[in-house]
């Protein structure tokens, strides 16, 4: 079982320093030549190759993780390497960036890469109209100049240490200027491979590009083909008979079966994706932050673990923040159930017994309800009562989530710590699930935005640190768990010692970075 | 003759307006679930800003009957509309060409066909064939056992008989692929390996109907005089009943085998998700999720239109296969 982490192998610097040194000693056996083939989850039959619509696993694999770069990339190892981009720097507010562009990059139909496409490519994501997951990354460029053939800067609105970081969405794919319609009406790219058919939710085949920048260290597979099924079973059977080399999604119901076959193996990853319980801070009870530490004491978090993702998982502690950020606080001390803290709390706020509702539905995440119920059983030993209301999955994100005073979400996490929180956690954020602001913590609010301009690490850690403890002890949010990717390979396929943990599927680039063995 | 073609020209017409009303129910049906595909299609990213933008981009915002005859009369006009997630994507992107419906449903559709094809061609001459030796050995353990065996395949639900034959023909003994992914470039062959195990499982599912038919018919028609004659004639037991009672007993037969090949087209819909092969009802099941409306109504006309089509031509058949029906007094 490959359970490394980032963190794991970086918590030696040794084995950093020898990376850094010898470039990607992982990939020195890697052989080429095959088709592989993989069967994933999350397609449509509304996909296209317009990365501003991506949201699901099947289209991410196919354009970012093979026919499409970005200017940035997320290595399996976490760190941020340079895709398109070779090297960037920053003005020392953080405001002003600069990136040198790779020099020789061809696209596919031949058109040579450069400063244009760049800028035309993220333009895209605020033209009039244009409903881009990605637009408040790029309306937060003030200004994009092209210094040279090679060479763009970026002004933004405000100052941003992760701006490169940012780069590395998923969405921001760069197309070839001028063409942008055809590209993504063919899928031209600057990719490993190279689109030969595309039949939306049902399957996509490239083959690899020749002369690819990224030379012999990455994209060893001849040719590949991403089949869509959607159906859990089915895509079970498809890598027990052998008819794909690697599926995503195990469901672990059935993970004992994969297991007992000799000729697949699984994968398993602990990332950002985590479940969780928001309250609304502004509804009471809830806006009396000894409510909200009452339920954090309530809360069995290791049996959620066990019984909801049957082990495939680690418990959280009520921040967002995983093992995938850079940030992560694993030292904070873990919250644990504790019914005599609870009602101590509980007598702080001034009351003897609570009844509250929560809502929950599958459609929130998988095994919600039970969650809840889970929920309900522990809190009544803390004289907590939760009625559990099911909702209809249908809807569920329109008339329950950010409406329901406490409800069940799922939240699949972000690249960096100030991504995730000015997602959620941002005073006036539309997704700020919590309503968390600052009538809870204006200490929290600014260190949001001095973290942001922040450009020292050290400094970096420390404030983030100071704001997962803050979520910890007063947010109001339960995050009982952080799910892992659970992946099955088949044994004709080598992946490398490090994977990526930001996605499911060594961060959707396995035809980069996997082999034949 | 002239009265056939009467009858075909009503029957056609009646099939008009029953199409009419099916559009009518599933439109109303489809409204009637809760949430609309912009809720759908956003998911946990629905803001009141977003999807209140793509129900104005679709015309989602205005009232039920005002899109209904708005589809009505393009679909009358033989356009049947290009998909919300088309669409959709259109307004995010600018002019990028359109798939209509009908391009969309044509690929899907034909594939569809190929897998009842391909269904219809194991299916049809096996349950006649059971169905006549079930009749002429009636009672004995052979009529016993594949009435047992046709009985319990019917009586399971699809999907599990579709699991039964991946495990024992793609898990256990690999003879069959457990993926259907059918594609275009793909050989004649290939298609029809791929295609083999939902063709089984549907041939399990539509068998028995058939079979058991058959065998009724016949039994049926094995006391009238006319077959005591040919028996008394000394012929064998066999040829009384395929040349004799079975030309007699076709009509109901045909009946049967139609309604069975409809279903075929418009009961796939399971079958087709559990093997992956891209047929109109995976197609089907992708837009219901989503409420993709012009999607969902062109698929059930399509199934509508089957069963008409289908019944209209097993009436028919059964008028030709009959002398009585053929030359009315």
């Amino acid at each position: 079982m490959t359970r490394i982490s980032r963190r794991g192998l970086l918590g030696s610097s040794v084995a950093a320093g020898v990376l850094a040194a010898t470039g990607v000693p992982v990939f020195a056996q890697a052989k080429r030549g095959g088709h592989f083939k993989a069967g994933l989850s999350g397609a449509n039959t509304s996909d296209s190759w317009d990365g501003r619509t991506h949201s699901d696993l099947f289209m991410i694999a196919s354009a970012q993780g093979a026919v499409f770069d970005s200017l940035t990339m997320v290595a399996a190892d976490g760190t941020l390497v340079g895709e398109l981009a070779e090297s960037w720097e920053a003005s020392p507010d953080a405001k002003v960036w600069t990136f040198n562009l790779r020099k020789g990059v061809t696209f596919h139909n031949g058109k040579s890469f450069g400063a244009d496409d760049v800028i035309e490519s993220l333009q895209m994501h605020v033209a009039e109209g244009a409903k881009s997951a990605a637009k408040p990354i790029v309306s937060a460029i003030a200004e994009m100049k092209k210094l040279g053939e090679h060479q763009v800067q970026f002004t933004l609105q405000s100052g941003n240490a992760d701006f490169p970081y940012l780069m590395s969405d998923y969405h921001i794919l760069i197309y070839p200027a001028g063409m942008i319609e055809e590209a993504i009406a063919k899928g031209i790219g600057t990719g490993l491979y190279q689109v030969e058919s595309f039949d939306p939710g049902v399957r996509m085949v490239a083959k690899r590009y020749p002369n690819h920048y990224k030379g012999d260290s990455a994209g060893f597979f001849d040719s590949i083909e991403y089949i869509a099924i959607n159906d859990n079973t089915a895509r079970m059977n498809a890598l027990l008979t052998g008819q794909v080399h690697a599926i995503n999604r195990i469901d672990f119901k059935t993970e004992a079966l994969l297991k007992a076959n000799p000729a697949v193996r699984i994968q398993e990853v602990t990332g950002n994706q985590h479940y969780t319980f928001a309250m609304l801070t502004d509804v009471p009870p809830f806006n009396d932050v000894n409510v909200r530490r009452a339920l954090k004491y309530a809360i069995k978090r290791q049996e959620m673990v066990d019984k909801i993702l049957l082990g495939h998982g680690m418990v959280g502690n009520d921040h967002p923040i995983g093992p995938a950020n850079q940030y992560f606080a694993a030292d904070l001390p873990q919250l644990e159930f504790d019914p005599d803290k609870s009602r101590y709390y509980l007598k702080q706020a001034g009351l003897d017994s609570l009844d509250i509702d929560l809502s929950a539905s599958n459609a929130a995440f998988e095994g919600a309800v039970d969650a809840a119920l889970l929920y309900q059983a522990s809190a009544k030993e803390c004289g907590i009562n939760i009625n559990v209301i099911q909702e209809p999955a249908d809807g569920y994100w329109s008339n329950v989530w950010l409406k329901k005073p406490f409800c069940a979400v799922y939240w699949s996490g972000r690249a960096t710590e100030d991504w995730m929180f000015s997602t959620a956690y941002e005073e006036g954020a539309p997704w700020n699930d919590s309503q968390w602001d600052s009538k809870d913590s204006a200490r929290f609010q600014e260190l949001l935005k001095l973290a942001r301009a922040e450009l020292d690490s050290e400094k970096r850690r420390a404030m983030y640190r100071e704001m997962q403890d803050i979520l910890r002890t007063d947010g109001g949010v339960i995050i009982p768990m952080f799910a892992n990717y659970v992946q099955g390979v088949s044994n004709q396929i080598a992946t490398p010692e490090i994977i990526g943990n930001l996605w499911q599927m060594d961060n959707a680039r396995m035809a980069e970075r996997w082999w034949f063995a | 003759m002239g009265a056939i073609l009467k009858i075909i020209a009503q029957r056609l017409v009646l099939g008009g307006v029953t199409l009419l009303v099916v559009s009518l129910v599933i439109f109303l049906a489809v409204n009637a679930l809760p949430g609309d595909f912009a809720e759908a299609i956003l998911g946990q990213g629905a803001t009141p800003e977003a999807i209140e933008a793509i129900r104005r981009d679709l015309g989602l915002d205005r009232p039920l009957w005002e899109r209904y005859l708005v589809w009505l009369a393009r679909m009358l006009q033989g356009d049947l509309g290009v998909s919300f997630a088309q669409l959709n994507f259109q307004s995010n992107l600018g002019g990028t060409q359109l798939k209509t419906v009908a391009e969309q449903i044509a690929p899907r559709f034909a594939n569809t066909i190929f897998l009842a094809g391909v269904t219809a061609a194991i299916a049809v001459p096996v349950s006649l064939m059971l169905g006549v030796l079930a009749a002429l050995y009636r009672g004995s353990i052979f009529d016993r056992a594949a009435n047992i065996f046709t009985l319990t395949s019917i009586s399971s639900p699809e999907f599990f008989l579709a699991y039964i034959l991946i495990l024992f023909l793609a898990v256990l003994n690999p003879v069959f692929p457990s993926l259907s992914n059918i594609y275009e470039g793909m050989s004649f062959f290939d298609r029809l390996e791929r295609t083999m195990l939902p063709a089984l499982t549907l041939t399990l599912v539509v068998t028995a109907h058939m079979m058991r038919m058959t065998r009724a018919a016949i039994i049926n028609l094995l006391a009238s005089p006319y077959i005591e004659m040919a028996r008394l004639k000394g012929l064998s037991p066999m040829r009384v009943i395929v040349v004799h009672a079975l030309p007699n007993a076709l009509a109901p037969i045909i009946n049967v085998i139609a309604l069975n090949l409809a279903y075929l087209i418009t009961g796939v819909v399971v079958v087709e998700v559990v093997f992956v092969y891209p047929g109109i009802g995976q197609l089907f099941v992708d837009s219901v999720k989503i409420r993709d409306i012009p999607v969902v109504q062109a698929c059930c006309l399509i199934f509508a239109g089957a069963y008409i089509l289908l019944n209209l031509t097993a009436d028919i058949l059964s008028i030709l296969s009959n002398p009585r029906l053929r030359h009315p007094k």
